[in-house]
């Protein structure tokens, strides 16, 4: 199990993280944490990338209060995120679910970022940020673009992200103060890849749920959010199980998933009308 | 040659003390030396291409282009191999009709699983060694694979090993007893269908093997992550064609074996094979990713089985359908025709009942093969009995601990023989459930259980009984042909300052056996344990043995070193005596010094004994012997096995929306006979009940119709971590076997065999209410809810 | 003109206190490079993709699974083994509560373990059994069962809490 890099250049800067992705030829892979990458890079799962470390990036790492929005540099980590004043107070959904991501070693060097460019449907930052209906911000060769959150995730680990672009930041809306957000999970084990995970936020505008682990991407449930706004929470669960698609695999199959999804949702409606009473 | 164990106020009693691990200090720095630690002159690192096939034709193998790879040195097939190295045939004798083909270090023009080694990269580095590997161009012709046990036997199934008629490894009937009659007549019958699932060790240190080859010398040594080095020994020696006299296997530090470093792997002796073409050190580390496919996997049962009770609860009759899949051959030299032969020793074990059936038919798929991995077929046994006692105490509406109570041997019966004609030397069944009744406070979490289901909770109790069957007699392999050894040597010498060196054929994979020895040869010499180095896993230095497994560590390997101890005590008091002018049985040894016997008066020094025996051997009477160095090999002879007990309990709570289980609570209460040193058999038995939970509610290898498995990963195939697992309380029941001096029946497998049953017989004590019960381990949510009800489709 | 991408890239950094300079590998990872280049072969690779942990070590104040880093990534890190955690006595209350309690058996897992520990006890306080268990949930062992490593990280938090108050 040992990794075939193609090669390894360290960005110095942003710019220069970008001049080095035009340089690769195609084959250019953004390096941020690499929780997942060298994983993958160790089973030979990628191999012969030219690896475009930004790790040492500094103006991508941080959380900024950008008054309606908090703003969230790409290479904050996991770890960072967790114990951020700012993301605890506007986005307490993001401070829990970095307890159930994997592990304190992980947490210590995994980022957003790479989490949500990773787009792993079974991980909580991208369901998180669908829920809570991110923007992202992406450098390209081209400048700055934007891309919400919704247009992002197009399938398994794919992304609208071009091969020369760096995703930089996400900006997420700063939550009111009667805005209940609720991450609940059924994993087998403490930081294993939940069986089926759901996020729930409650805002004066409306329902907002989103799902991990139950299809090739992270799902918003539409149909499900629309039942909420109604106040059915029995239609709703009914919608959601109907919405969603999820995969058979060894841990679970699609009717256990589907199954508990439902479940998860009668708890997270319980727990954020605990939340506010 | 008695020791007064109970007295504990005994000189040197270091037997039954918790004495510190004397290798454990350097393991917590840093400083254990395993066998990826060792780097030699020329070493080179050997990576196999592996089939990616269940069962395929192998047409041709190109390895031109893994050739030009900057670093590969050379490209093995098993042709190549078949030149240096004899395939082996693993077959045992006294397992009638146990049948399985030759099989060669590497696959020759077949492959029969996926993973099976089909060629050898060898390179300056393991990364190069990777590079050419992926290069290497194998031309498969995919056969008809044999995936499914249940109808591995059906005509319409392909014959895995045409040469062998059919797919049929071994099978074995036993009966006492009019088991038919008395299920017909009987008062109540309850009857299940049991499973437990594929499993594999997932020792943290990879298998781990590096060999050199001197031809000039005719010299072959193996630093080999092993719990059997003299058996290695002999296996290379056979296969390589080389004398055991130069065969040198040496076991330093091992990260875990539970069984699976017992095996005779076919990538490892091609590793040796590749060692003596090349003439220069080869090592070999599996990865992770070939860990899932190659180590030995275990426990893929399919139980039927029914019980047969009176009104009063008393069992009549026990029949037991055990089938179990073994993959492509047979494992070498243990064959894999142990775990099911062990189900039909063991189930009904702890009980008295007179009439028995069990069966198991074994046979061949096309998928990695099984041998014996920690508590082998006790789980499944004791799954099978104590599932099967629990259904029917529910259909008598009895209590589970009562029905136990009147089934149980009664702990002064002994000796007696079961059903399965097991041999019980002496056990401690009752005086254990009350042990464990009283740690557990039955009535109590009875009480807590009611409560909570009155909160919608839905908590279990459940209980598991067991027998462990330990220190193994020539009856378990070498009577079968196989060279197995079940005696086992000590070698123990004083040197020159009085400090103590004892040389052991059993090994050190963690359990502490260089502790426990320590510890005996401390008492049986007379000096502080600290004062004795032990020597343990190098072949060319310490007397031949089996090493370490079947939980015989402390009951042979810990005779042995008493017996050389004494042995050697006995040889220091001659030369004392003499010395002194005293009556040598007047004298004593105590913590290093030469005594008088009655009043503990100081004589003199061992260092003094060693320097007049060493360096002034003028001044000794003529004709005194002066060997000090004894060694003394044991082996049982009264009973073909030692046999344990014990009982264990679980305390959970189903979450009957999700399915999980959280587990609460575990006990367990056993009886290895004398005890050594307690803490260390409390994390044995802890050790393993974990390693039982793991099969009872995580572990369980995947694989498709074409015999692909499906989660080999770590994050895929799920092990028990510290969040998940419970704190557990541990009591202990002392009988030791009279068939020894030093008592010890062993401890290495209790945890894991009760630990599974306990569980499922408490989450069904849970589910009960509901009228739900699961009998397929792993406990999974999905399993769970599916016994619910809750999912159909 | 020089190579955008290196094959093999210089790295400077210190282990263990003392000044390192090497050249390593693109894709070689930092547990490799420990074991292999620099001899510490305290921490141990087992699974490679990270999720057993026993390839824990210090990387610039906290733990990192070592597979899941590259070394061409440790140029100036400050990063600490076994060895030098061994060395510097650092932690050696908590190796001797590990031996105390046989919180080992094989002693493969221990190293990362041993760093894992230290990572939670450095936050101060004594922390409940469950958030200790939670804490280790990122690092297997095998053997032990995980009841008495709990145990001896449990005593030396106390132990340690005790001294702070004293």
């Amino acid at each position: 199990m040992k990794a075939s890099a193609g090669g390894y250049a360290r960005a110095n800067d942003l710019s220069h993280a970008m001049e080095l992705l035009a340089s690769s030829k195609g084959m250019g892979r953004v390096l941020a944490g690499g929780q997942s990458l060298v994983a993958a890079m160790n089973m030979r799962l990628s191999t012969d990338d030219m690896l475009v470390d930004i790790s040492r990036i500094s103006e991508l790492s941080g959380v900024t209060d950008d008054g309606e929005t908090l703003r969230i540099g790409a290479l904050t980590k996991h770890v960072e995120i967790g114990a951020n004043p700012l993301i605890q107070t506007y986005a307490p959904l993001l401070a829990e679910a970095v307890s159930c991501i994997a592990h304190a070693a992980i947490r210590n060097r995994g980022t957003i970022g790479g989490a949500l460019a990773h787009a792993d449907p079974a991980a909580e930052f991208p369901a998180c940020m669908l829920a809570l209906g991110a923007t992202l911000h992406i450098c390209g060769p081209d400048g700055e673009r934007s891309v919400e959150i919704e247009d992002f995730f197009q399938d398994l680990f794919e992304t609208s992200l071009e091969e020369d672009e760096i995703l930089t930041a996400i900006t997420i809306p700063k939550a009111a103060t009667d805005e209940q957000q609720v991450l609940l999970e059924v994993a087998r084990r403490s930081g294993d890849y939940a069986l089926v995970g759901l996020c729930l936020v409650v805002r004066s505008t409306g329902h907002r749920i989103s799902l991990l682990s139950v299809g090739s991407t992270p799902v918003l449930a539409r149909n499900a959010m629309a039942q909420l706004d109604q106040g059915d929470v029995d239609g709703a669960v009914a919608a959601l199980r109907d919405e969603i698609d999820p995969t058979s695999d060894t841990q679970a199959s699609a009717s256990y998933r589907r199954h508990i999804a439902g479940i998860l949702l009668r708890r997270a409606v319980a727990q954020a009308i605990g939340d506010i009473a | 040659m008695t020791v007064r164990f109970g007295n504990p106020d005994r000189p040197n009693s270091y037997i039954g003390k918790t004495v510190p691990r004397p290798n454990a200090g350097r393991l917590v720095e840093g400083r254990g030396r395993y066998v990826d630690d060792i780097s030699l002159p020329r070493m080179v690192h050997v990576v196999f291409v592996r089939s990616q096939f269940a069962h395929a034709k192998i047409l041709g193998i190109d390895a031109e282009e893994a050739k030009s790879v900057k670093g590969v040195l050379r490209i093995f097939t098993g042709t190549d191999l078949a030149e240096v190295c004899t395939p082996w045939v693993a077959v045992l004798e006294h397992l009638k009709g146990l049948k399985s083909p030759p099989e060669h270090p590497m696959a020759m023009d077949r492959s029969c699983w996926v993973g099976e080694p089909v060629a050898a990269v060898v390179a300056t580095s393991r990364a190069a060694a990777e590079d050419g590997a992926v290069l290497v161009e194998v031309d498969y012709d995919p056969l008809p694979v044999v995936a499914d046990m249940m109808t591995a036997l059906d005509a319409a199934t392909p014959v895995l090993h045409p040469e062998m008629g059919d797919n049929l490894a071994f099978q074995r009937l036993h009966e006492q007893g009019d088991v038919d009659s008395v299920f017909e007549t009987a008062h109540k019958v309850v009857s299940a269908n049991f499973k437990t699932a594929r499993h594999t060790g997932v020792t943290l240190e990879p298998r781990s093997i590096l060999v050199d080859w001197n031809p000039s010398e005719g010299q072959m040594t193996a630093y080999h992550a092993t719990q059997a080095p003299h058996m290695m020994q002999t296996v290379l020696a056979e296969h390589l064609d080389v004398p055991e006299s130069r065969v040198r296997v040496i076991c330093g530090d091992v990260g875990g074996s539970y069984g699976i470093k017992v095996h005779v792997y076919p990538d490892e002796v091609a590793t040796a094979a590749i060692a003596k073409i090349m003439a220069r050190p080869v090592k070999f580390i599996a990865d992770r990713l070939e860990s899932f496919t190659t180590d030995i996997h275990a426990r893929d049962h399919e139980i039927d089985a029914k019980i047969a009770v009176d009104a009063e609860g008393k069992i009549l009759a026990l029949d037991v359908d055990d089938w179990t899949a073994i993959g492509a051959y047979s494992v070498y030299p243990r064959t894999s025709a142990i775990e099911g032969n062990q189900v039909v020793n063991l189930c009904g074990g702890p009980y008295d009942f007179p009439n028995y059936r069990a069966k198991t038919t074994v046979v061949f798929q096309n998928k990695t093969p099984t041998c014996q991995y920690r508590a082998v077929g006790h789980p499944i046994a004791v799954a099978v009995t104590e599932g099967l006692v629990d259904m029917a105490a529910a259909e008598l509406g009895m209590d589970p601990v009562e029905i136990r109570r009147r089934n149980m041997y009664a702990d002064d019966t002994y000796p007696v023989t079961s059903p399965a004609n097991m041999r019980f030397e002496g056990l401690s069944h009752h005086q254990s459930m009350d042990k464990l009744l009283e740690l557990m406070d039955y009535d109590a979490l009875r009480a807590d259980q009611a409560e909570a289901r009155g909160r919608g909770v839905h908590r279990g109790i459940g209980i598991a009984s067991f027998i462990e069957l330990t220190n193994p007699s020539p009856f378990m392999y070498g009577i079968g042909g196989a060279r197995i050894s079940a005696q086992d040597g000590c070698t123990v010498r004083m040197d020159p300052d009085g400090s103590i060196v004892a040389m052991s054929g059993v090994t050190e994979q963690g359990q502490g056996t260089e502790a426990m020895l320590s510890q005996i040869v401390a008492e049986g010499v007379g000096v502080l344990p600290s004062n004795v180095r032990v020597i343990t896993g190098d072949t060319q230095v310490t007397p031949y043995g089996g090493g370490t497994w079947a939980s015989r560590g402390a009951g042979i390997g810990g005779e042995a070193a008493l017996r050389s101890a004494r042995a050697l005590r006995d040889s220091i008091l001659e030369v004392a005596a003499s010395m002194l002018q005293a009556v040598q049985a007047s004298l004593d040894i105590r913590d290093g010094h030469v005594v008088d016997a009655e009043t503990g008066a100081k004589r003199m020094p061992l260092e003094e004994l060693g320097r007049i025996v060493y360096f002034r051997g003028d001044t000794l009477p003529k004709g005194l012997p002066r060997e000090l160095v004894q060694t003394r090999h044991y082996i049982t002879s009264e009973y073909p096995f030692a046999f344990t007990n014990g009982v264990q309990a679980s305390y959970l709570e189903v979450d009957t929306e999700t399915g999980i289980v959280t587990l609460l609570k575990h006990w367990c209460v056993e009886d290895c006979g004398r005890i050594i040193n307690p803490q260390l058999v409390d994390e044995q038995i802890r050790g393993g009940i974990v390693q039982g939970l793991g099969g009872a509610l995580f572990e369980e290898i995947h694989y498709d119709d074409d015999g692909q498995l499906l989660n080999g990963s770590m994050a895929d195939y799920l092990v028990p971590m510290a969040s998940e697992m419970p704190d557990m309380v541990v009591g202990h029941i002392e009988t030791p076997t009279q068939e020894s001096a030093l008592g010890a029946k062993g401890a290495g497998e209790a945890g894991t065999a009760g630990a599974p049953a306990a569980v499922m017989n408490a989450i069904n004590d849970a589910l009960r209410p509901l009228g739900a019960q699961v009998t397929e381990m792993p406990f999974t949510p999905e399993r769970i809810l599916r016994a619910l009800g809750v999912i159909e489709e | 003109m020089t190579r955008i991408f290196d094959d093999k890239v210089d790295i400077d950094l210190t282990v263990n206190g003392e000044p390192v300079e090497a050249r390593v590998p693109a894709g070689q990872h930092v547990i490799d490079f420990l074991r292999q280049d620099l001899g510490l072969t305290g921490a141990h690779a087992s699974c490679e993709h990270g999720v057993c942990g026993a390839c824990t070590v210090q990387v610039d104040g906290t733990s990192v699974r070592g597979c899941l880093m590259l070394a061409a990534q440790l140029d100036g890190a400050d990063v600490w083994t076994i060895e030098g955690l061994s060395d510097s006595e650092t932690i050696r209350d908590l190796q001797e509560a590990f031996i105390a309690r046989n919180a080992l058996q094989c002693g493969f897992c221990t190293p990362g373990m041993l760093v894992a520990a230290e990572e939670l006890l450095a936050l101060g306080g004594v922390p409940e059994r469950a958030a200790i268990r939670e804490h280790l949930s990122g690092n297997y062992c095998r053997c032990t069962g995980y009841e008495a490593i709990v145990d001896a990280i449990e005593t030396v938090a106390r132990q340690r809490a005790g001294k702070v108050q004293a």
